[in-house]
């Protein structure tokens, strides 16, 4: 009970995070509003372990964070240099 | 490099790696142990081998002792500074002035810079968008963000844990 | 019900509606980078008000440490994250638009 309201508000910030994805304009709303919604299922993968009593959920959450930052990272040099395997000493610029 | 520093940090990755497992996998059966210096001893020899440890390590330059006050401090201008945006997002007239400014780090090595440009994207309301040597260009949500910067206190504590 | 279990729920359900609050701001703000400002409560404040919250809950065991662990990973990559859609927007042609905006 005391974990329910909580994972049901959760629910619907995910919702509310993939509506944004869906009507956001430009590349990088939606890119944003991808990285909300993985930050939020960390959140709610955690939480749901505790609400089913199965705290062995917190490794998933830490797998999903981890590929969260990565996909992020990954589609952003995808975007803006137009692929994902361009080497660093072409100019000088960090990656990130 | 000596071999000295190369075996030190050989150690180093095994022992960070063991602590690791043993904190995340919770069962110390003979058989998961088995298999968790089965994974370490193959990792150490893939990074061996595609040359992942560096052996000049940059200068770390920031002490970890100093650098547990100053983390305290950033978690209250964190908490301060999200109850400023959450307020600022309820309000029903958005009141937002975003602006541009370019500011001076005054740290000396490049990994003070970096975590004072990260505790500067960390605090809801300040973004910092591009690094040019010392000069972070940063995008702010509203006045306040900009005062808080402009006072300086944040440089100057990322300064004080740096180590002289 | 102890009274650190209502102190872990109470912080929980904050967090949860700082996420909320944070998401609201996403559909107000009027460009790309004042979204990020909002985004980043959701990532700061949600984050450290629901692990925090339970932290508490789950006492002092391995379960924490894996939490601790979720946050501190959270707290190092979310600025890198941010900065770098900021940066690649700033260079992909986004302008930031700046003055008082009038709703």
């Amino acid at each position: 009970m005391m974990f329910e309201i909580v994972t049901y508000m959760i629910l619907f910030a995910m919702l509310l995070a993939l509506i944004s994805a869906i009507i956001g304009q430009s590349v990088y709303d939606k890119i944003l509003a991808v990285n909300i919604f993985g930050t939020i299922t960390v959140l709610f993968i955690a939480l749901f372990g505790f609400l089913t009593e199965r705290p062995e959920f917190l490794d998933i959450a830490l797998v999903y964070a981890l590929i969260n930052f990565i996909t992020t990272i990954a589609i952003l040099k995808f975007f803006e240099y137009g692929d994902m395997g361009r080497s660093s000493h072409i100019n000088d610029q960090a990656d990130i | 490099m000596s071999d000295r520093i190369k075996y030190l940090h050989i150690t180093g990755l095994i022992i960070s790696q063991a602590v690791l497992w043993l904190l995340l996998s919770g069962h110390y059966t003979p058989l998961l142990l088995g298999l968790g210096s089965i994974s370490i001893i193959l990792v150490t020899i893939i990074s061996l081998r595609m040359n992942l440890i560096v052996y000049h390590q940059p200068e770390i330059g920031l002490q970890i002792l100093n650098f547990i006050p100053y983390g305290f401090w950033l978690l209250v201008e964190i908490l301060k500074s999200n109850i400023d945006v959450c307020k600022r997002i309820l309000n029903p007239s958005l009141p937002i002035n975003p602006s541009l400014i370019t500011i001076k780090a005054s740290q000396r090595s490049e990994l003070a810079t970096v975590a004072f440009a990260n505790s500067i994207t960390l605090t809801p309301g300040t973004i910092a968008i591009d690094v040019n040597g010392n000069m972070i260009e940063v995008h702010s949500l509203a006045d306040v963000g900009i005062e808080g910067l402009e006072t300086d206190e944040m440089n100057k504590r990322v300064k004080q844990a740096e180590i002289e | 019900m102890s009274l650190i279990n209502i102190i872990s729920y109470l912080l929980i359900f904050t967090g949860a509606l700082a996420i909320i609050v944070g998401l609201l701001g996403v559909f107000r703000m009027p460009d790309f980078f004042t979204r990020l400002h909002a985004a980043s409560v959701i990532d700061t404040m949600g984050t450290m008000l629901v692990l925090v919250g339970l932290m508490l809950y789950s006492g002092f065991n391995l379960v924490t440490v894996k939490l601790l662990l979720i946050l501190i990973f959270i707290l190092i990559t979310a600025p890198a994250a941010a900065h770098a859609l900021a940066k690649s927007a700033l260079h992909g042609g986004v302008k930031p638009v700046l003055g008082k905006e009038e709703q």
